[in-house]
């Protein structure tokens, strides 16, 4: 007995022993920061300049975030560099970051990466993380401490190994008139329970034309508790366990951090990963992903949110700046002319030189810049070397290094002017225009487009942006539809882009100007009208997060917005389909890559059955039958469209048994998203509705084929006979395909009565 | 031996990124540091002192820089130099003894002077003494500079590497000194409790200083009984912490408001506050809000009493200092950020932002609302101060550090 008392405690006290190095043995704090943020939101000027080393208030972005992971107890960092690597690590070298002690900057460098996602699976290749770790993006200034965040995310991970993540959120409410933070990102959605502070929905390409958003009522079902928030802010600072490491490695298709893997994460119930979150209250943490969050920030240092990384702290070996009165930065050796009148909240750094009655006010100016007399210079971020001559006017604009401005030139708010391009005398530079000595890239890099290559929200905008940049700027259009020139005035040199580009989100959005004040009544009267038809709903509540059924979105723009989602996916499915039948791929690939694309869009699985039974029906008329006839379905739209009603016969037989054998191959790939009897319903519509619009072609063969699915055991008696049952009461032109399939599905009754 | 440049950029850098703050303790680590570098520093064989205080002055200085706001950092590097400059002459007037008989005589005065100066305040516990041998301090610049043309002729190279030798140690002597004076400065102030806190008395004080507290413990355990009032110094309020220290240790607190000293100073036989330096002309530095403590004081006769130890004298004179010697901290410390998001919005044209938070870390006290100082060396009036600064630093030492740093 007391023998094995001693056991059992010399065992208890081995468990303690092996658990008590584990703590003792912690694991030095390592962080990864990316300094790329695989976007191209700060084109044209990351075309000649990594984002990271941008000057925020005069000093580069990514000095606040290590100066931040310093402070913050992290032992180790691993930057992961990739576009302009080279410049990034010729910074690092030449700063002081290499020689800290007790922190260690180490650069990872690889060329050929294109998101987070391929960052994170080489990270987990060079198996250099061996603990917790901060995952962070180079552009993130915040002065939070870490010790709490840190000791929940131990402790939870000791409680339950699949709490993998803790995000860093941050209260922030969105403006209710433009959707967007101030810091000029859309709406975030957020359902956190409130006890646990598990993260259970995250939602940032939400639907804002509805006033809705849909939950998965399991979310409902399983929680018994649960917050539904739109007024946080991701600060994109993730305390992750290093399985996140391995999570990205397993599922080779998460590219983005949060559209892929956290939303990935949420939905994946299989193995059940969690994410927590730990809001900041007083400390200051944000990203800057945009150039209003690039004005935003800098304002925020400038306001001193940021203490201890602010002008006048050397906390990166950065200038001595001295902080005057009124929320003036001065550094040392500045010309300034007596009648220049500079205002508060200025930055002006070393060795700049101010001209006589020059006004400058809310902006940053760089190191050794020139500025002539009369220069009114307003909440403008001008970097270094930078000459402007007598009279020039800057507004809410961006100025990178060696621009030169000749006298009388004038920049409209939200220009971003890029390295060295010299604008000519007297010239008006349109507002939201961006000039860049590189040409503006025609084709669209999709490697790098990939981030927005699922951004359904930009493309369905296209339109409205073009709308509203002729009205706002008529000669910016008729400038910008002339082919590349330098159009910058006498001796300007530089080229204006093009406004809309990629098709992006509306310029004022995210520009570094303030949001114009009529575009903010436009927003306004637009939402009281949808808020008249939400009331006239009675069901609909647009921000309070009161659920609502998708069904009722009666608005004509809703459905049209949700149509269009659905034809990209689909387009999307074919084209991944018909990649797959070429390439070989195994039908397993398929489903993976499908099931990816439908997290992104966010459907159904129905929607997903309708799409690969279109794809598959594409094909099938897209083989070509035999040599002569197959040329003609080839060029299908006028002569099918005439001749299907008398096609000839042996024409649809081949069809069919085209069509016979890709179902046959992709069985597999088809049922896997055939879980219910709606699904199937799904492809009989959709079939159905080929057959009359897109692919007349089959329309004679309708019950044969319906027929095919039901030899495969894809299509169930239940689902054919129920679809019949619905199409009872249907007008006489959408009873066509009963009415030819009328025969089968008196033999499927007979059967199935037969068996009762 | 760890390398003295990375000792000194470490410190610096805790400068810089404030991770190091308070006057006791930016004091003592500096006094560390310096007296490593006077450990570690090889000295060439002919005039040893006049490289030492170099080396000395260039650690300073960066020191200095990395945080001008933190003044006991410039005042710990002015006292070492005077220090080594005194040391210089010791040997010398060894050597030069017979020779140099009325400088020797000087300074050998000036040492005795100043060791019995701080025995007889610390033991005795001598309050407001009187201006000691002035005669003999007006005569200190003349017999320094002299010595030093001597030191730096350098006439007697034979028993120079001799002397060296005998200043270092001599020197990490009266550095080790000084740290214990840094160390135990808070019992040399405490032990005056007695004098100054008497029997029923109602105390005010401001925020929270480690001097206050040990003043105040010292004189409870000596079983005085009294009551203190604690303003609780927004917007840390630390004032709290104060209030619990002292519940502790069994002394009555009562906790009001910053805005309520007014009403409150009419009860109040005395206020008894911590400071961040104290400057040449006899004003203070000293936490945001002492300033209409003090005119509080002022208007209703109420002794305004702070204590200070010698290493937040400081040579300089307030001059411009709400700019140049003022830190304006993190505005969240005031409002919290995320309840005042929507209003800090620049991003709209028509409500550009006219909410702006300013929170200055100091005040200015001027001398003339100061009654009196209680030092570890003693207590003095505000208007003897610059005597002590001239104790304590020598006059070389103060142009160049007096520039703003760069």
């Amino acid at each position: 007995m007391g023998a094995q008392k001693k056991r059992a405690a010399a065992a208890a006290a081995a468990a303690r022993v092996s658990e008590d190095p584990d703590d003792l043995a912690r694991q030095p704090l390592q962080a990864i920061l990316l300094a790329d943020s695989f976007t191209t939101k700060f084109r044209p000027i990351t075309l000649e300049r990594p984002k990271v080393l941008l000057p925020l208030v005069n000093v580069p972005m990514i000095n606040y975030t290590l100066a931040w992971l310093e402070a913050a107890g992290v032992a180790e960092v691993f930057v992961f560099c990739c576009a302009h690597s080279k410049q990034v690590i010729d910074y690092l070298e030449n700063s002081e970051w290499f020689s800290q002690p007790n922190f260690t900057v180490k650069t990872i460098e690889s060329h050929n990466i294109i998101s987070a996602g391929d960052a994170l699976r080489l990270i987990y290749e060079q198996n250099v993380i061996h603990g917790d770790f901060v995952l962070i993006s180079g552009d993130t200034v915040s002065n939070m401490s870490l010790t709490q965040a840190l000791q929940e995310h131990k402790e939870r991970k000791k409680k339950d190994n699949n709490a993998v993540m803790t995000m860093i959120i941050k209260k922030s409410k969105p403006s209710p008139i433009t959707r967007q933070s101030r810091l000029g990102t859309d709406e975030l959605f957020m359902a956190i329970d409130p006890n646990t502070k598990q993260l259970l929905y995250y939602e940032d390409k939400a639907d804002h034309s509805k006033g809705t958003i849909c939950l998965d009522k399991m979310l409902l079902a399983e929680n018994p508790s649960i917050s539904l928030h739109n007024d946080k802010q991701d600060c994109y600072i993730d305390i992750c366990s290093p399985e996140v490491l391995s999570l990205f490695t397993d599922n080779f298709d998460y590219q983005h951090l949060r559209r892929h893997f956290v939303k990935g994460l949420l939905l994946d119930d299989i193995m059940g990963y969690k994410i927590f979150t730990h809001e900041i209250h007083s400390s200051y943490a944000a990203r800057i992903d945009n150039y209003r969050s690039y004005d935003i920030v800098s304002k925020d240092i400038i306001q001193r949110w940021t203490y201890p990384y602010v002008p006048d702290v050397k906390f990166c070996g950065n200038r001595a700046t001295k902080l005057e009165r009124r929320g003036m930065y001065r550094a040392l050796e500045i010309e300034q002319s007596r009648s220049a009148q500079v205002g508060s909240f200025t930055v002006i750094g070393y060795g700049t030189k101010i001209g006589s009655n020059s006004k400058i006010s809310d902006s940053v100016i760089g190191e050794g810049c020139t500025i002539g007399s009369n220069v009114l210079i307003e909440g403008s971020y001008i970097w270094d070397n930078v000459i402007i001559e007598d009279g020039c006017e800057l507004r809410h604009v961006i100025v990178c290094d060696g621009v030169i401005m000749k006298a009388g030139a004038v920049l409209k708010p939200g220009v971003v002017l890029s390295f060295k391009v010299v604008i000519g005398e007297r010239f008006v530079v349109p507002a939201y225009s961006k000039v860049s000595l590189l040409q503006q890239p025609t084709v669209h890099d999709s490697d790098e487009e990939l981030e927005y290559a699922d951004n359904s929200s930009g493309t369905v905008e296209f339109s409205s942006i073009q709308g509203t940049a002729d009205q706002s700027n008529g000669e910016m259009t008729s400038e910008s539809s002339e082919a590349h020139k330098p159009k910058l005035g006498t001796g300007g040199v530089g080229y204006i882009w093009s406004i809309c580009e990629g098709g992006q989100e509306e310029e004022w959005r995210h520009s570094v100007a303030p949001i114009p004040e009529d575009k903010l009544t436009e927003l306004s009267e637009a939402m009281d009208d949808d808020q008249e038809l939400v009331t006239q709903d009675r069901t609909a509540l647009s921000t309070s997060g009161e659920l609502i059924s998708d069904s009722n979105a009666s608005e004509g723009d809703d459905n049209e917005d949700s149509k269009d989602d659905s034809v990209y996916f689909e387009k999307e499915v074919e084209a991944t389909f018909l990649r797959a039948v070429e390439e070989n791929v195994k039908v397993d690939h398929v489903i993976l890559e499908v099931n990816s694309l439908r997290l992104s869009y966010n459907m159904t699985s129905a929607d997903c059955a309708g799409a690969v039974f279109y794809s598959m029906m594409k094909l099938a008329i897209k083989t070509p039958h035999s040599s002569a006839i197959g040329l003609l379905t080839l060029y299908p739209s006028p002569f099918s469209m005439v001749a299907s009603n008398a096609y000839p016969i042996y024409l649809s037989g081949e069809l069919q048994q085209n069509t016979a054998n890709i179902i046959t191959t992709w069985q597999k790939l088809l049922k896997s998203y055939l879980l219910e009897i709606d699904e199937e319903i799904e492809i009989i519509l959709k079939f159905e509705e080929m057959c009359l619009e897109s692919a007349k072609e089959f329309s004679p063969l309708f019950a044969r084929i319906l027929h095919i699915l039901y030899d495969k055991d894809i299509l169930q008696e239940d689902a054919i006979l129920r679809w019949a049952d619905e199409k009872e009461g249907a007008d006489e032109s959408d009873k066509v395909f009963v009415r030819q399939s009328e025969k089968f599905i008196q033999w499927l009754r007979e059967a199935s009565e037969e068996e009762d | 031996m760890p390398d003295i440049q990375a000792l000194v950029s470490d410190l610096a850098s805790k400068l810089r990124k404030r991770r190091v703050q308070g006057s006791y303790e930016t004091a003592r680590l500096t006094a560390e540091l310096l007296c490593a570098v006077i450990l570690q520093h090889k000295e060439p064989t002919t005039n040893g002192a006049a490289s030492l205080i170099e080396a000395v002055r260039r650690v300073g200085e960066q020191l200095i820089a990395a945080n001008p706001v933190e003044l006991a950092v410039g005042n710990i590097v002015r006292h070492v130099l005077h220090i080594i400059r005194e040391e210089d002459l010791s040997p010398l007037t060894d050597i030069v003894g017979e020779l140099k008989l009325s400088a020797e005589d000087d300074v050998e005065d000036i040492a005795e002077d100043e060791n019995s100066q701080k025995s007889s305040a610390t033991t005795d516990g001598c309050l407001l003494k009187p201006p000691l041998l002035l005669a003999v301090f007006e005569h200190l610049p003349d017999s320094a500079t002299a010595c030093q043309t001597f030191s730096s002729e350098n006439i007697f190279a034979g028993k120079a590497d001799k002397s060296a030798k005998k200043l270092k140690s001599e020197l990490i002597k009266a550095v080790n000194e000084l740290i214990e004076d840094i160390n135990t400065c808070r019992e040399g102030i405490a032990e005056q409790a007695m004098e100054l806190i008497h029997q029923n008395e109602v105390i005010l004080t401001l925020g929270h200083s480690k001097f206050v507290k040990e003043f105040l413990c010292a004189a409870k355990e000596k079983k005085r009984s009294f009551e203190v009032f604690i303003a609780d110094g927004a917007p840390k309020f630390e004032g709290h912490i104060l209030a619990k220290e002292l519940d502790k240790k069994g002394l009555k607190a009562i906790v009001i408001t910053d805005s309520a000293v007014f009403a409150m100073i009419s009860r109040v036989n005395m206020v008894i506050v911590g400071v961040h330096a104290v400057m040449a002309n006899g004003g203070v530095i000293a936490p945001a809000g002492l300033h209409v403590l003090a005119l509080a004081a002022k208007k209703h006769d109420v002794p305004f009493v702070v204590v200070a130890s010698t290493h937040e004298l400081c040579s300089l004179y307030p001059h411009n200092l709400e700019v140049l010697l003022n830190e304006m901290r993190c505005p969240s410390e005031l409002l919290n950020f995320e309840e005042f998001s929507d209003c800090i919005d620049y991003g709209i044209a028509s409500s550009s932002s006219l909410l702006h938070v300013v929170n200055p870390a100091f005040d200015y006290v001027p001398p003339e609302l100061i009654s009196l100082f209680v030092t570890d060396i003693g207590g003095y009036s505000p208007s003897y101060i610059y005597r002590l600064i001239a104790d304590y630093y020598s006059s070389e030492d103060l142009p160049p550090q007096q520039k703003p740093a760069s």
